[in-house]
């Protein structure tokens, strides 16, 4: 049998590691990951969204109507089909975050809406831009706006106060 | 099936960071605490155990279940975890229930933890509103308090509640917590202390909303044989009841109330049921609750309540829910003063004090919310309750309410997503 051989080592770097506390020991550890995310059967809604189009779906079965995607009809279980929501719609219930998720700290503070629409049964969640807490009130008309930069997410239609007279229309 | 009961609990103080203590040993803490106030309990006889955490991002740690049922001593036996969002706790509480009323089991430990001091608060809540749709809600600001915010903004509108009456809640409850040895985030609190701590997302300010913990619960629960054998004051549990939601808060119906049984349909003719002022899932979980344990109004029948109280504001929709009050009247209901505790001086003016007292531990807002643990620490505290056993427990008797013979547990996930109600009453 041969000999142990002393100089096998594992070759060692110099990065070390983060040290927040000694008693107890408390380390950082660093977690980070990307997603291969499928919007799957709700992918035309995003898709929409690039091409300037809110969808909604709605089963034709008993005639129920969702601001949001939803594959299959909560109340039947039919397929639903898509439409596309009215042009504008109204704040159902609003607030404004001074705080929020780590990763959305930075766009601070922010008006959040749920959107009633004519003739649609269920609300959409969006932000509300353009406007201070004091001048929101629960009613009042709003429209969608779109980013010109798709970014295939949610927040890539957002609204703004319908237009008053005068100013231009989409 | 079976009759189930509570026999023993154990809590440790909630606190901010607990880094001395990893989940395990946290949970092992709260065990032996249960372990000494049944003294005859052999672990041996323990048939099995079911855990629950909420977070996969917070524990960072797949299966930390097994790791606790391993620390606890309990291999090989049966456990598995149970999650489900901030009702992790009680629906932990009610699966143990079932082990043990299926006649599956006979003796069950029901243990959670949570550990949310690993990350920063901004981070957590990052982590916490993982919980919502991830597609539809969660890149909007990934916000809880944001969801509740507009939920009480639309209950304000409906109902005529106000930010005043919301802040009596969390005088109420941090004031309650001086009394409560466990608690995170005891308070003497004034109204104006509440509306002028920072704005958080309008109209919830900072002591509007429970904060992150880091804690463990356990609770021994057993047939009746077993109970009364073991245990010298069981508590038995007397109705559970489970509701839902749909994930997010915009797809909510507008229909019709969900009537509990001294609840009358011309109350709501113009109401539109729940919308997002409203929880749908809690009124079902009451309604069931309320059938099992036989109870026609739960203003006369129970003797207190421990309700998740995340937020003020959920405090009132709540009172709503489990039909303390009818819709709307919430905000009255506690400005009335019927959910504060009849021994205490809040400083107010509060003529119906002690009708029934709500979250008098603290609740979430001055407990803390370590949220797989708080549903069980609700059962816990709602034991030593119904057990006579506050001041022994506490080593102060303020919080006791006087021959308590039945409370109810409220635990809630989500916007409302999943809730879990718990009616427990003194056995003798």
């Amino acid at each position: 049998m041969k000999k142990p051989n002393k100089k096998i080592r594992l070759p060692e770097t110099e990065e070390g590691g983060t040290l927040f506390n000694l008693d107890p020991l408390i380390v950082k550890q660093h977690y980070e990951i990307d997603y291969l995310h499928s919007y799957a059967q709700d992918s035309p809604f995003f898709a929409g969204l690039a091409k300037g189009v809110l969808l909604g779906s709605e089963c034709r079965n008993c005639n129920y109507r969702y601001a949001t995607p939803r594959k299959t009809c909560m109340y039947c279980g039919h397929e639903t089909e898509w439409f596309e929501l009215p042009a504008t719609g109204r704040v159902h219930t609003w607030t404004t975050c001074y705080y929020a998720g780590e990763v959305f700290l930075k766009e601070t503070p922010f008006n959040l809406v749920l959107v009633e629409f004519d003739g649609v049964d269920t609300l959409f969640l969006s932000r509300l831009v353009g406007v201070e807490t004091g001048e929101i009130s629960i009613g009042m008309e709003i429209r969608p706006r779109f980013l010109r930069n798709s970014r295939f997410k949610a927040t890539d239609v957002y609204f703004v106060p319908a237009a008053p007279d005068g100013e231009e229309k989409k | 099936m079976k009759k189930v009961y509570l026999i023993s609990g154990g809590v440790t103080k909630f606190a901010k960071a607990n880094t001395a203590m990893d989940f395990r040993a946290m949970v092992r803490d709260a065990y032996d605490f249960a372990l000494a106030a049944v003294p005859s309990l052999d672990p041996a006889m323990i048939d099995g155990s079911v855990i629950s955490y909420f977070s996969d991002h917070f524990s960072r740690q797949l299966m930390a279940g097994a790791m606790v049922h391993d620390f606890l001593g309990l291999c090989p036996k049966p456990s598995r975890r149970v999650e489900g969002g901030g009702a992790t706790g009680g629906l932990c509480i009610q699966s143990a229930y079932e082990d043990i009323a299926s006649g599956r089991m006979k003796l069950v430990v029901a243990a959670g933890f949570e550990t949310m001091s690993r990350v920063n608060t901004w981070k957590g809540n990052e982590f916490i509103a993982l919980a919502s749709d991830t597609n539809f809600d969660f890149p909007l600001g990934g916000f809880y308090t944001g969801y509740y915010a507009m939920m009480v903004a639309r209950h304000m509108h409906e109902f005529g509640t106000t930010p005043e009456q919301m802040a009596m809640v969390a005088v109420k409850n941090h004031g309650n917590a001086l009394h409560n040895p466990f608690a995170q985030h005891p308070a003497k609190l004034t109204v104006e202390d509440v509306r002028n701590s920072e704005m958080v997302a309008w109209p919830l300010t900072r002591l509007d909303c429970c904060t992150m913990s880091d804690g463990a619960a356990v609770a021994i629960l057993a047939d009746e044989e077993t109970a009364q054998k073991l245990c010298d004051r069981p508590v038995l549990v007397k109705g559970v009841g489970t509701g839902t939601d749909c994930m997010r808060m915009a797809d909510r119906p507008h229909g019709e109330v969900i009537l509990l049984p001294h609840g009358k349909k011309e109350d709501y003719e113009n109401l539109k049921y729940p919308g997002v002022h409203s929880f749908r899932a809690g009124r079902m979980a009451a309604k069931l609750a309320y059938e099992q344990a036989g109870i026609a109004d739960p203003l006369e029948e129970l003797d207190f309540v421990e309700l998740h109280d995340a937020y003020t504001s959920s405090e009132i929709q709540t009172y709503e829910d489990l039909g303390l009050c009818r819709y709307g009247e919430g905000g009255d209901f506690v400005e009335r003063g019927a959910p504060f505790m009849e021994g205490i001086d809040y400083g107010l003016n509060i003529p119906e004090k002690g009708k029934l007292p709500v979250n008098p531990s603290g609740g979430l807002l001055a407990s803390g919310h370590p949220v797989g643990a708080t549903g069980i620490m609700q059962a816990v505290f709602a034991l030593w309750q119904l057990q006579g056993r506050i001041g022994k427990f506490f080593g102060d008797d303020t919080l006791q309410i006087k021959n308590a013979k039945r409370g109810l547990i409220h635990s809630h996930a989500g916007t409302g997503t999943y809730v879990a109600v718990t009616v427990l009453e003194a056995a003798r």
